[in-house]
């Protein structure tokens, strides 16, 4: 039998007794889809951070923070008063951040490797106001500069421009008064800002961007020359002796380091009492997170497709049974043991493919529709979150992987079908 | 070798010549197959059975032979030791000159495809295929291409005037219709030789006749070599020579097998045992197992 003649008669053959091999198919399906379904969950979630936070771009930033020394309160009480140290409010409660102070940026920026050292400035604007439409409430987000922004309309921040530029999130928009994402780019809005001793102060800047609302850190980006000015309104009246800290610091790092590189700065940092972390290491983390969930959820798939791989032993082992004659015809007739064991091992690869075929095409039409239903109720609040994402290249490998699985389970039936002895066969009744 | 050594007897037209029928000791290599001293048992231990005895025969090329014998005689294990289905415990089996036991799996295939053709009693027809399907399968196992294995599963069909019926599926015919597809099967290779296990066991007086003279005709026609396994007498008449088998030997009294007795009584058994053994030299072999012949003749009737 030539090669094309044992796929059609294989395919035949899976037709012949369509009950059982549909409900092969159903056990495969349930699998498959399963697979695909987690696969796809997987693929939306791992592109809407990327979308939010590692689309960054800025993969050449490093955010430094003071090395808290948790453990030395934790043995040895309290630390020594250090009367200098600089405090920062803001944080988490019940974690105290160890400000980065100005001896500390020198020491920073001492370290080979680092450039563009910048202290992130906490600035507490008091309200955002447009066109006398009311003044609103104004949360900073203070890694604007840090990270690209998943835009709804207009441009990113641009971080040397000497003028006052604002990133607006889409959920400020309708407060303000703007029609929508398009009619905001290029207007102009006042901030409002209390100095030191209480005196209100006003800024006002241009929108250039507005950014879709993100899973991590909502708020309005400042670009570097608006944040020093509100900086520097904040500071107004501030005691010149008191020392002044930041929350953490970043810096670039040549855009084309190797990891070993990174590694090398970041353990030089490391060394002097600072902890260091670029984009990746932060978004890494949330990934595994992710990950870990897919990946429970893939094993219960795979559990189903084991499952299923037992139903095929069994729909092939009844099918050698039942065709015990035909097969001893066939080998009677100078079939090989070979050919007959591909024959029966195409078969259940057929039912494989069969059966994943249809339970990945159903997951992908069934996934859009609910992924774009929730995407327009209840995510309506995360625009550009697809909870399910269909990539082809997972497809094309969860198929074959059920292919290879249908293989496997049917070595056992299609070599019973090749070892049969054609006289015992034909006996057979 | 054997294969290119085939070809050539082929294509040189000598399927058959006198000299080899007349003297088949001279010119063994001509003989298609020839059986040498064959024994053959099922089971183990107290279930054992012995099946054949040592049978010797010798089949020329382009002869009908019947191999006669009632149930449990041997005569349809002795067809499947010389159709390559089955290897003989004991004796040599010669294809073509070529001991059997030195082919190579891929030339006893080809041999099964290429140069045997079957027809069984129960037909073994996929019932749900359809008769052209039934027909080429030989020729689909053989890797045949999809056009000429059409043409010549129709050309067979035409021959056994069934070509009318090739998309009709194999369970809507009647027995006739059945068994001349499974001829149609069996021709469709041009084989050397079909093995019939009792081609008309299952078909009625009218209709069996038919199928006689169809295999009759491809034997004389075709210079097919025929090799039919019956327990009908009538045809084995029929064919040029008789090979008659009792209880796994062959049984020299053909005239009691040509002839029945109107009642075979078990009484009337140990008194042709005798007889036997002037006859037939094979049977010189096993002097010890005569005397346990006749009460399991009389336990098998």
């Amino acid at each position: 039998m030539n090669p094309l003649d044992l796929v059609r008669t294989a395919i035949g053959n899976s037709f012949r007794s369509k009950l059982r091999t549909g409900l092969t198919v159903v056990a495969i399906f349930i699998g498959a889809f399963t697979l695909t379904i987690t696969s796809a969950i997987g693929t939306g979630i791992s592109n809407y951070i990327n979308a939010q936070v590692a689309s960054i771009g800025a993969a050449d930033v490093l955010s430094i923070t003071k090395t808290t020394d948790a453990s030395a309160t934790a043995t040895s009480g309290p630390a020594k008063y250090d009367p200098t140290q600089a405090t920062v409010n803001g944080g988490p409660p019940g974690v105290s951040i160890k400000p980065i102070t100005a001896s500390d940026l020198t020491v920073i920026k001492a370290t080979p490797g680092l450039s563009n050292v910048n202290p992130i400035t906490r600035v507490t604007p008091t309200f955002i106001e447009y066109a006398n439409n009311g003044k609103y409430v104004i949360t900073v987000n203070p890694a604007a500069t840090l990270t690209k922004a998943d835009l709804a309309a207009g441009a990113q921040l641009s971080e040397n421009s000497t003028q006052n530029e604002v990133m607006l999130p889409t959920s400020y928009l309708s407060n303000l008064g703007f029609a929508n994402a398009q009619a905001a780019v290029g207007q102009t809005v006042t901030i409002g800002i209390n100095d030191y001793q209480g005196v209100a102060h006003e800024v006002t800047a241009t929108v250039v961007g507005v950014q879709n609302e993100t899973l991590l850190g909502t708020g309005v980006g400042l670009n570097q020359n608006l944040t020093t000015e509100l900086s520097t309104l904040q500071s107004v009246g501030r005691p010149a002796g008191l020392p002044l800290g930041y929350p953490l610091a970043t810096a670039r790092i040549a855009a084309d380091s190797t990891p070993a590189q990174i590694d090398t700065i970041k353990k030089d940092l490391a060394d002097q009492g600072f902890t260091a972390s670029t984009v990746a290491d932060q978004i890494g983390s949330f990934e595994t997170v992710i990950n870990g969930i897919i990946g429970v959820l893939n094993a219960f798939a795979v559990i189903a497709l084991i499952a299923a791989g037992f139903g095929i032993i069994n729909t092939l082992l009844m099918s050698v049974q039942e065709r015990t004659r035909e097969i001893g015809l066939m080998k009677a007739m100078g079939m090989s043991g070979g050919k007959v064991y591909a024959l029966f091992s195409m078969e259940a690869v057929f039912i494989g493919f069969l059966g994943s075929a249809i339970g990945a095409l159903v997951a992908i039409v069934l996934g859009t529709v609910v992924s774009s239903a929730l995407s327009n109720t209840v995510l309506s609040g995360l625009p550009g979150l697809h909870v399910m994402q269909f990539a082809p290249a997972s497809i094309v490998i969860i198929i074959l992987v059920v292919m290879l699985i249908a293989f496997l389970a049917g070595t056992l039936p299609a070599r019973r079908a090749a070892r049969q002895n054609p006289i015992d066969a034909l006996r057979y009744e | 070798m054997l294969p290119q050594s085939y070809r050539v007897a082929e294509k040189g037209g000598a399927l058959v010549s006198e000299p080899v029928l007349m003297a088949p000791n001279v010119l063994v290599a001509q003989n298609v197959l020839v059986a040498q001293n064959i024994h053959k048992s099922y089971g183990h231990g107290a279930s054992r059975f012995d099946a054949l005895k040592g049978v010797s025969l010798e089949i020329a090329a382009g002869e009908s032979i019947a191999i006669v014998g009632k149930s449990g005689s041997g005569k349809s294990t002795l067809m499947h030791l010389l159709a390559l289905l089955d290897d003989p415990d004991e004796g040599v089996l010669l294809v073509e000159g070529t001991d059997a036991k030195k082919l190579k799996d891929s030339a006893l295939n080809r041999i099964r495809n290429e140069d045997f053709g079957f027809v069984f009693q129960q037909f073994f027809l996929t019932p749900n295929a359809t008769v052209l399907e039934n027909v080429i399968l030989p020729l689909k196992i053989a890797g045949v291409g999809p056009k000429e294995r059409k043409e010549r599963g129709m050309a067979a069909l035409e021959q056994l005037e069934l070509a009318d019926k090739a998309k009709n599926k194999a369970i809507n015919l009647s027995g006739g219709q059945k068994q001349r597809v499974v001829i149609a099967r069996a021709l469709v290779n041009n084989p050397k030789v079909i093995f019939a296990d009792e081609p008309t066991g299952n078909l009625d007086t009218a209709t069996g006749r038919l199928v006689e003279d169809i295999l009759f005709a491809l034997n004389r026609d075709n210079k097919i070599t025929l090799v039919i396994v019956t327990h009908d007498v009538e045809l084995a008449e029929r064919c040029d020579r008789q090979l008659f088998l009792r209880d796994g030997m062959e049984d020299a009294q053909q005239e009691e097998l040509l002839h029945p007795r109107p009642l075979e009584r078990p009484a009337q058994a140990p008194a042709q045992a005798p007889a036997q053994t002037p006859q037939s030299p094979p049977m010189q072999q096993q002097p010890p197992e005569h005397p346990q012949n006749p009460p399991q003749q009389g336990a098998a009737s």
